[in-house]
């Protein structure tokens, strides 16, 4: 389906919903990966408030974006638990592996590396979460494991 | 004869290689009759994970924590041989780490297939709600009160209370809003309930919604939980089939519908008036109160907003009466305490204590020392708000007031170790970036308090006029405990003042 057609019926199905403004787009990114900038204005339209309230709310959540993200997101947690167990030289050896910082998507296109404060997976830290999947108590060669994985999908696959 | 394999689906089992086991299981049995692959919840005890159990004639043993490979041998032993297996751990309720425990809202967690109705209602799911329907909503409150129930997100507010003004307030339209935004680090207890037991939270809801009036609720759960997110997606749905939910719940002729919200990483949406403002789809800044959201909550309109545990110790408390629960505990604080034991331990998992024990004979206990195997120095209770508390105060009574009377707090229970590498310039640090990074924005004292605090820490941290800038630091910190409109600015100075009150040596 085209993005706009796609739009057009996202913005019907939320229309009506109370509150129903964070989980359209929600439901945008789902589907695009992100929110494009042309389709602000819509939605502002249709959920009857202004353009300046949607950018408010897209730049509020972490989750959201505005530009594609890489094929897959990788999530490393930063928070006091994985610290506990060796989480700040995982942060440090994401970075290095991928040669991108957080927030930043590596030059292929395959990973973007975020930032996240907790999985509630913090009896056994440290941990990551790949797209949907979470992995426990990992180390650096876990995550390079990991990483190489999906290096090898992306060639298998390009 | 029949038999039955139990392989947990929860998050962290999953994170720790449970569906490999289940293949493997999948695999090896496909050749017996009568075998059945049960993904159960989980217990808890994720130090177990993955965890097999095996039930035939009535009797259920485990073992763990198992990889793919283990599983063909374990499926080559006859029952009377599993106990030579050196994962064999037997009945899991008379294992020492369950046996020292008493379970009330996890009473289910781990058995049964969480999704399965029939489970549910074989161990007295929706009794209370049955019970419920047949009470006047005063009624409810009013053994809600009984039970002394307090508030388990963190603010220990007593439930009866907040239910009593929602009760009264007089509006055409009230809401249930379950707070699932469970962000604190060391804190998984709400991700464990609704992923073993979810059907408890709904009954939950379901009697908040009859004893105040409101025929609508909303459970707001964090996107960091797609696990949670799809069991409950579920079982809403299946309660709802079944009459549990919907337009005439349980025969009474009394409406609740039941709406699943996901979060969108925002930490300070668990605070309640924050989320309540992401739940109208805008950015979750914090509201002043008053007005409460009692009186004035969601779209303006009177709402009971509670934590996933609050609710569902309500399930256990309409169907077994509010003097059972309120029997439990120590002081103002009554019932069950949950605790998940996080970060640097060997035995990490959820505990559910009564509360009084002291947070040592809880490590003691449970925890079975720091997983590198080196001295704790400090454990930071409660959260990313919570206090690092060094040795000398880990005989606290684990009550609200004990603990507060400490300088720490109990928050939603988390237990976060760390062993003696750990650097509490770092940790105290780390606790104003956080905040810096997870402020909504609407005072000053936390949206720039924080910020000007990661820089005199930074200062500290190189030695650069070390008294001056704790001095300023000190300040700092009292203009956000004072001046702060909500906990998120107003706490985070506990973890960096307990971090220098306690361990000034690595401040110096």
């Amino acid at each position: 389906m085209d993005t706009e057609r796609l739009l057009a019926q996202l913005l019907c199905q939320y229309q009506d919903t109370p509150g129903g403004l964070l989980p359209l787009l929600q439901a945008i990114q789902e589907d695009l990966g992100y929110i494009p900038g042309e389709a602000v204005p819509a939605i502002a339209r249709v959920m009857n408030c202004s353009a300046a309230e949607v950018h408010g709310v897209i730049s509020f959540y972490h989750d959201l974006r505005t530009a594609p993200g890489g094929r897959h997101t990788l999530q490393v947690c930063r928070a006091e638990s994985c610290q506990a167990t060796g989480g700040r030289e995982l942060e440090a050896c994401a970075r290095d592996l991928l040669g991108v910082d957080f927030g930043n998507t590596t030059a292929d296109g395959v990973i973007t590396l975020e930032s996240v404060y907790c999985l509630g997976n913090c009896a056994c830290s440290p941990s990551v979460r790949l797209d949907n999947d979470t992995y426990a108590r990992v180390d650096r060669e876990g995550l390079a494991g990991l990483i190489a994985s999906l290096r090898q999908g992306a060639e298998d696959t390009a | 004869m029949s038999t039955r394999y139990f392989v947990p689906r929860d998050a962290t089992a999953r994170a720790v290689g449970a569906d490999a086991v289940a293949a493997a299981l999948a695999s090896g049995v496909a050749e017996h009759n009568h075998a059945e692959i049960v993904r159960n919840g989980s217990r808890g005890a994720f130090w177990l994970e993955p965890l097999l159990e095996i039930e035939q004639d009535g009797k259920r043993v485990g073992f763990g924590p198992l990889c793919a490979d283990d599983v063909p041998a374990i499926l080559a032993l006859e029952a009377h041989e599993y106990a030579t297996h050196d994962r064999y751990l037997g009945p899991l309720e008379q294992h020492p780490w369950f046996a020292a425990q008493q379970r009330v809202t996890f009473m289910r967690a781990g058995l049964d297939d969480p999704l399965c109705l029939e489970s549910y209602l074989a161990r007295h799911g929706f009794e209370g709600l049955e019970h419920a329907v047949h009470l006047s909503p005063g009624d409810i409150v009013d053994e809600v009160t009984r039970s002394g129930l307090r508030g388990r997100g963190g603010a220990a507010f007593p439930t009866g209370v907040k239910w009593r003004t929602v009760l009264e307030a007089e509006a055409g339209q009230k809401y249930i809003v379950c707070n699932a935004d469970e962000g604190d680090s060391g804190t998984f207890a709400d991700r464990l309930l609704m992923e073993s037991d979810p059907y408890q939270l709904i009954e939950g809801m379901a009697i908040a919604g009859v004893a105040v009036g409101a025929d609508r609720g909303y459970i707001y759960l964090r996107s960091e939980y797609p696990d949670a997110w799809q069991v409950m997606h579920t079982a809403i749905a299946k309660a709802e089939a079944a009459g549990y939910l919907g337009q005439d719940i349980c025969d009474s002729g009394r409406a609740f519908h039941l709406e699943l919200r996901l979060g969108a990483g925002a930490y300070i949406c668990g605070e309640e008036t924050a989320l309540l403002d992401s739940l109208e789809g805008k950015r979750g800044v914090v509201r002043a109160k008053p007005p409460l959201p009692a009186h004035q909550g969601l779209f303006g309109q009177p709402t009971v907003v509670n934590n996933v545990l609050t609710l569902a110790a309500v399930a256990s408390i309409m169907a077994d009466g509010a003097e059972a629960y309120a029997g439990l505990g120590s002081g103002r604080s009554r019932g069950t305490l949950t605790l998940q034991l996080a970060g640097n331990v060997r035995h990490g998992g959820l505990v559910e204590v009564p509360y009084g024990c002291t947070l040592r004979e809880v490590l003691d206990t449970f925890a079975g020392g720091t997983r590198s195997g080196r001295p704790m120095r400090a454990i930071q209770v409660g959260g990313p708000l919570g206090a690092y508390l060094p040795e000398s105060l880990w005989d606290t009574p684990l009550d609200y007031e004990a603990f507060a009377a400490a300088g720490g707090m109990l928050g939603h229970g988390g237990v976060v170790v760390f062993d003696d590498t750990v650097d509490m310039a770092a940790q105290a640090r780390f606790a104003m970036a956080f905040c810096a990074a997870e402020s909504c924005g609407k005072c000053t004292p936390c949206r720039v308090g924080s910020v000007r605090g990661v820089e005199v820490l930074d200062r500290i941290i190189a030695r650069e006029e070390g008294a001056r800038n704790l001095a300023l630091l000190e300040d700092l910190c009292d203009t956000m405990t004072s001046a702060s409109l909500c906990a998120m600015g107003g706490l985070t100075p506990n973890p960096v003042r307990s971090a220098i009150a306690h361990f000034p040596e690595d401040f110096q």
